[in-house]
């Protein structure tokens, strides 16, 4: 080991001395230095300031789900529309398989569902806690009491129909499935899209911002994807199920024209980054790429062929709009200048 | 039963953190792991399941008289900071358990009992307090030591405060000893000492203020929070639309196409 000032590298040694004079005659004439001084790691250090906030520490917390939440939004919102196309082909006497199809849909929607939410509670063997009370200002409660009578209905209708067609008819089960159906109309109508309220009256700038559009939205993602799976099964002929899937995937344009043309800080999650591609992708899937496919299939003769990638494309793009937007509400309640009201430099 | 409140003043915290060792001890919450954030000497960043009292440390650009430091030091400003037991309480609202509920004392208290863990909760505070816990699943934040008032005593953290920076007491004497310090600070030359309590948003004010110096943005506190049910009219007019469309457009098209072109076309 050398000391260098004693036997260090003689004109180092210069250097050093000559930097401490200038130094010193600087003192001597300005009073004081200006000098870089020395930067240690990280420096400049954070501060925290009204324009960098508390050192930029995001203040939201980030949505607790996993994976089962966004899975579960689509597959209600898919099973809840096909109740509701199950219960009115029945009523205006429609084809009795495309009924049957739907019911089995719902039915298996009635299932999932729960299973996904549940499994996703920090406490699942705590579900039941949830039925203690009902709270019509906590969209989660709502949620779970609809999606109890829906499941319940479904599961009842599509049951009781197999037992018919199985056992021939009596009057208990003409009662049950005739209940159970009412019942998944009536309350599949707000379940396949009532996960628009529950994720837009939250703190999160993204959601909130869109509380008037995301439940529309949601409802016409998931009836596309209903069409998408019923026509898969098969109904690749039936007017009416055109008709509809070609109404959601148009509404689905209009709700991307919408995302796309507004300009606002807190729809940026919506645009750009990852969770941006996905929401665009799934946009495109439920939207245009849908919409051309079947005005094509209108005039076509491979109609049906075509039908069946704009069923697949409405369904892959139904779930990828669900993942889109949980994603974005991560990004979004990352972002720490939205609820500061810090502009971006 | 008196309705209670703190205030934080942060023109009297030394940024021991009493507090946060005093709240883990009487409640009994675990460590938050040992990390190093940076920020100046906050390593734990923000309050969360295992952080029910925060001190930040908020450093700040040299400038003399801020924080009582010399002129070309950084200032240096501490507060401690909690739930803020929303008079209008975001996670309360949203709680589908009725797990989160208002006490005598006017805290908002989670019960640990019924709690199942949703996470609803944690996307309705607009502050960021409420956290679900990753090992054990159900969500928790500061109790207000409902426990400890039960009994006539006062929170663990403001017992534990060595410059009574948290007081703790009856809200109305809080509000009005919070304006005489106000005073008093603007008095002595101090005239940035504002007092946080946000009673003019949907909130409708805390049962925890703070007096801050500067900007409150600076402490990460929001100028305008909003309980989230201010979106529930929107989003429900918005729901029962998408409803009455769903609805009209598929008997429409089952009234107009349904029975045309029936049938399975068999692959």
């Amino acid at each position: 080991m050398s000391d260098p000032v004693a036997f260090g590298d003689e004109a180092a040694t210069f250097q050093r001395e000559r930097r401490l004079d200038e130094i010193r005659r600087e003192a001597e004439q300005r009073g004081q230095l200006q000098v870089v001084g020395v930067r240690p790691p990280g420096a400049p250090f954070p501060q925290a300031t009204p324009e960098n906030g508390y050192y930029g520490i995001p203040l939201l917390k980030q949505p607790p789900w996993t994976w089962e939440i966004p899975l579960y939004f689509f597959v209600g919102g898919a099973s809840g529309a096909a109740a509701v196309i199950g219960a009115i082909a029945d009523y205006t006497g429609a084809d009795r398989e495309l009924v049957r199809h739907a019911r089995w849909i719902a039915a298996a929607g009635s299932v999932i569902s729960p299973a996904l939410l549940i499994s996703d509670l920090g406490r699942p063997e705590r579900f039941l806690a949830m039925l203690r009370v009902f709270k019509p200002r906590s969209p989660m409660s709502v949620g779970v009491w609809t999606l109890l009578a829906f499941s319940s209905g479904a599961a009842a209708a599509a049951f009781a129909g197999f037992l018919r067609d199985r056992y021939g008819a009596s009057l208990p089960l003409r009662v049950i499935e005739n209940a159970g159906q009412a019942a998944s109309l009536a309350f599949g109508l707000p379940f396949a899209n009532y996960t628009g309220v529950l994720i837009g009256a939250t703190a999160i700038p993204v959601w909130n911002r869109n509380a008037g559009d995301l439940p529309l939205h949601f409802a016409a993602s998931g009836l596309g994807a209903a069409v998408g799976i019923l026509e898969l099964a098969g109904h690749r002929k039936n007017r009416a199920l055109q008709a509809l899937g070609l109404g959601a995937a148009l509404f689905e344009v209009w709700e991307g024209l919408r995302i796309e043309s507004r300009s606002h800080h807190s729809l940026a999650p919506l645009k750009q980054g990852s969770s941006g591609w996905l929401t665009r992708t799934g946009g495109m899937l439920s939207g245009p790429v849908p919409a051309v496919l079947r005005a094509a299939s209108l005039v076509r003769s491979d109609n049906r062929r075509l039908r069946r990638w704009a069923a697949w494309s409405a369904i892959a793009g139904s779930l990828i709009t669900r993942f889109a937007w949980v994603r974005a509400g991560h990004v979004s309640a990352q972002d720490w200048r939205q609820p500061l009201e810090i502009e971006e430099p | 039963m008196s309705v209670t409140a703190f205030l934080t003043d942060s023109t009297l915290c030394i940024g021991c953190k009493a507090c946060e060792v005093a709240c883990k001890e009487w409640n009994d919450v675990e460590e938050d792991g040992l990390a190093w954030s940076g920020f100046s000497y906050d390593n734990t960043g923000s309050v969360g399941a295992s952080t029910w009292r925060h001190v930040k440390f908020v450093e700040q650009a040299p400038e003399p008289g801020l924080g009582g430091n010399a002129g070309e030091q950084a200032s240096w400003t501490f507060s401690s900071d909690v739930c803020k037991h929303c008079e209008e309480a975001g996670c309360l609202e949203a709680c589908p358990t009725g797990s989160i509920v208002r006490t005598e004392f006017g805290g908002v208290f989670i019960q640990p009992d019924v709690c199942n863990g949703c996470g609803y909760c944690v996307l309705a505070c607009p502050f960021g307090v409420v956290d679900r816990n990753k090992k054990d699943g159900r969500a928790f934040k500061c109790t207000f030591c409902y426990d400890r008032q039960k009994v006539g005593l006062v929170p663990a953290c403001a017992k534990a405060c060595p410059t009574e920076s948290i007081k703790f007491g009856e809200i109305e004497d809080l509000r009005q000893k919070a304006n005489e310090r106000l005073d008093e600070l603007r008095r002595r030359g101090m005239d940035d000492a504002t007092l946080y309590n946000p009673e003019e948003t949907s909130v409708r004010g805390t049962h925890a203020m703070f007096i801050v110096r500067g900007d409150p943005r600076a402490y990460n506190l929001p100028p305008a929070p909003q309980v989230p049910t201010v979106y529930l009219k929107k989003a429900w007019r918005s729901s029962a639309l998408a409803a009455g469309l769903l609805f009209g457009g598929t008997l429409l098209a089952f009234l107009m196409g349904g029975r045309d072109g029936d049938g399975r076309d068999g692959g």
